[in-house]
């Protein structure tokens, strides 16, 4: 076991500092009103640096320098952008140890994870759009012996990106790489809840960028985030979060008529067919597994598969195994490299956690192990924790229908196939679901009928770089990660050539 | 019968907020990350609609406060009662309350026989 240092610390490998200020045009720039906000570590509920307030004065700052490199940057030859990426993605690796400490301090999230999972897929994303930027081709089409039409991809120009605090590095590199790659220029804004690991990640790689392609505004939803989703100056929107701002960025996209993307959560279904339970061996161990990612990241994942569905044939004893897996959890200090489950990312996330809670049992769901605060003692007691908690209940209960964001699983029976593709499909959302069988041909018909755009089949919250993620229904629009990621940051210019020398004899 | 109200601590913020932003409205958000929580904006911000349903209005002495939800969001919700709360806390979208350091919560409670 490790424990790493808090940064700061006496022997940590990374520090923050006391302040950061907005990237603007490749240099930190003081906020125009110069207020900051403090920033709290969900790990001791502490406060370890302050961040630039932004507001309209300073989404516009970072909008004129965008606008500034974005010709420049946009004219770039593939081959040169992919090595931009690429320089990134070896940096970050280099450093991939100081990024996950101060990733975790930032979030709350267990050290395994940023430095098994977040960092590790953020270096890969890089490198994967740096590739496919390079393998990008176009399109020649024949239309007769003397018409030919050729299609380009050109970048959209400066898009505004609002990043999530679940993962706040990754996220923003879903985000940054395909754009990029694309030719973009960007002003960011990451969330006010988790605003400073992504400058530890800035300071690293600024020297790699021109100056203003990566533009970073902090700041309130509502003072910053709001002048960057209704700019007339961006060309597109890129929002990770829920249904009510997805559709204010909507109404504000409408208005200057421009494309959205939007990933808004869900209440995935982890369906586990009778024949999981048909012998125990090393598949019924990894569906147990899956069965207990619900605490993966504490929960705080959109694809959280937070909805079980067993089958009714292997209900009790399945889930009896589940609890027991469930209770063996590891809960502990985030820096701790055995803590398997850490801290909730902020205040107001536990508190609506433990109101979900409380609904949950007035609805008559039956706890079957956590539900409640965990309170780990020391330097911890400040921090924000709960206990993985499962619940036994019916589908139409709000705790199945709505999305927590805790590390809470309710958990149903289905009796057959068809039972089971009802209640997975019951829900205003789309965007994982998670199928177990040991029959190939089940787990494909149940994949293709559950309306969700990322279904796992015998595995879950894998999120490799090559395989597209988005929502169904109310999940949202568009797609992250994979190549066609590509399409929500380029137009298609289309020049239509005639080779013919003579007249139409229209006119 | 009302299916919302508000807490003392919540009107007070609320009155805090008309004064520099006029009159309010609340929109209930569901999905993730800052999701599942209230969304309070300038009344007219956010453009309701026929997907829409008008829960009540939380009546905060000298003017009232709309609160809206979606209407497939509601068919899982109208047998509960929802009572509008402040929290400390940060980040909820656009949500005015925010840079207060404070943030609206739902709680919760089954309606009972008379009053669905």
């Amino acid at each position: 076991m490790t424990k790493y240092a808090a940064p700061g610390q006496p022997g940590s490998v990374v520090t923050y500092r006391d302040r950061y200020d907005h990237f603007i045009g490749g240099e930190y720039v003081p906020p125009a009103k110069g207020e900051y906000f403090a920033n709290p570590t969900p790990v001791t509920g502490e406060e370890f640096t302050e961040i630039a307030r932004g507001t309209a004065e300073d989404v516009d700052r970072a909008l004129d320098a965008a606008h500034g490199a974005a010709r420049a940057w946009g004219r770039t030859s593939p081959a040169e952008r992919a090595n931009v990426l690429n320089k990134i993605a070896d940096r970050v690796e280099a450093n991939l140890e100081a990024l996950a400490v101060a990733e975790t301090w930032e979030n709350g999230k267990a050290i395994r994870e940023t430095l098994a999972a977040d960092l590790p897929l953020a270096v890969d994303h890089f490198r994967y759009f740096a590739g496919v930027i390079r393998a990008q081709e176009g399109g020649i089409s024949q239309i007769d012996e003397d018409l030919v039409a050729y299609h380009f991809q050109e970048p959209l120009g400066v898009v505004g990106q609002i990043i999530p605090w679940n993962f706040p590095l990754l996220m923003a590199v879903w985000k940054l790489a395909p754009a990029l790659a694309a030719g973009n220029a960007v002003v960011l804004k990451p969330a006010e809840q988790t605003p400073a690991s992504i400058h530890v990640l800035m300071e690293l790689i600024a020297d790699l960028l021109p100056p203003g392609v990566v533009n970073i505004v902090n700041g309130f939803g509502v003072e910053a985030g709001k002048p960057l989703a209704s700019s007339r100056r961006v060309a597109k929107v890129a929002f990770t979060g829920e249904t009510t701002t997805g559709r204010l960025i909507m109404q504000y996209a409408s208005e200057n008529i421009i494309p959205v993307t939007l990933e808004l959560g869900g209440k995935s279904p982890n369906v586990f067919f009778s024949d999981v339970a048909a012998q125990r061996d090393a598949f019924y161990d990894k569906a147990l597994e899956g069965f207990t990612m619900f605490a993966l990241n504490q929960g705080e994942v959109c694809t959280c598969p937070s909805r079980a569905l067993i089958q009714s044939s292997i209900y009790e004893e399945f889930l009896g195994d589940a609890v027991e897996r469930t209770r063996a959890i590891k809960q502990g200090h985030p820096l701790d490299t055995e803590t398997m489950i850490g801290a909730q990312a902020s205040n107001d996330q536990l508190e609506k956690i433990l109101s979900y809670i409380d609904i949950g049992k007035q609805e008559g769901a039956r706890v079957l192990t956590g539900g409640e605060r965990a309170d780990l003692g020391g330097e911890l007691s400040g921090g924000y924790y709960v206990t993985p908690t499962i619940f036994e209940g019916d589908n139409k209960m709000r705790i199945f229908q709505e999305e927590i964001f805790g590390p809470v699983v309710a958990v149903t029976s289905f009796s057959d196939y068809d039972d089971a593709m009802k209640t997975a499909n019951d829900t205003l959302y789309g965007l994982g679901a998670g199928v177990w069988s040991r029959d190939g041909s089940v787990a494909y018909r149940a994949g293709r009928d559950i309306q969700a755009g990322r279904v796992w089949v015998n595995n879950y919250h894998a999120y490799p770089a090559h395989a597209a993620f988005g929502g169904y229904k109310q999940s949202g629009i568009g797609r992250e990660n994979h190549r066609v990621m590509l399409d929500h940051y380029q137009q298609t210019k289309n020049l239509l050539v005639s080779y013919s020398p003579n007249a139409l004899g229209f006119f | 019968m009302p299916r919302v109200a508000v807490t003392a601590e919540a009107a007070a913020v609320l009155r805090r907020l008309r004064a520099s932003h006029g009159d309010l409205m609340f929109h209930q958000s569901g999905g993730c990350c800052d999701g599942s929580a209230p969304m309070c904006y300038p009344a007219g911000e956010f453009r309701t609609g026929e997907s829409d349903v008008h829960l009540g209005d939380l009546a905060v002495e000298e003017f009232v406060v709309p609160v809206w939800m979606s209407a497939a969001q509601y068919e899982y919700w109208s047998h509960t009662h929802l009572t509008i709360d402040v929290v400390p806390g940060r980040g909820s979208g656009f949500s005015l309350e925010a840079p207060l350091g404070i943030r609206f919560l739902v709680r919760s409670r089954l309606l009972d026989a008379e009053e669905l």
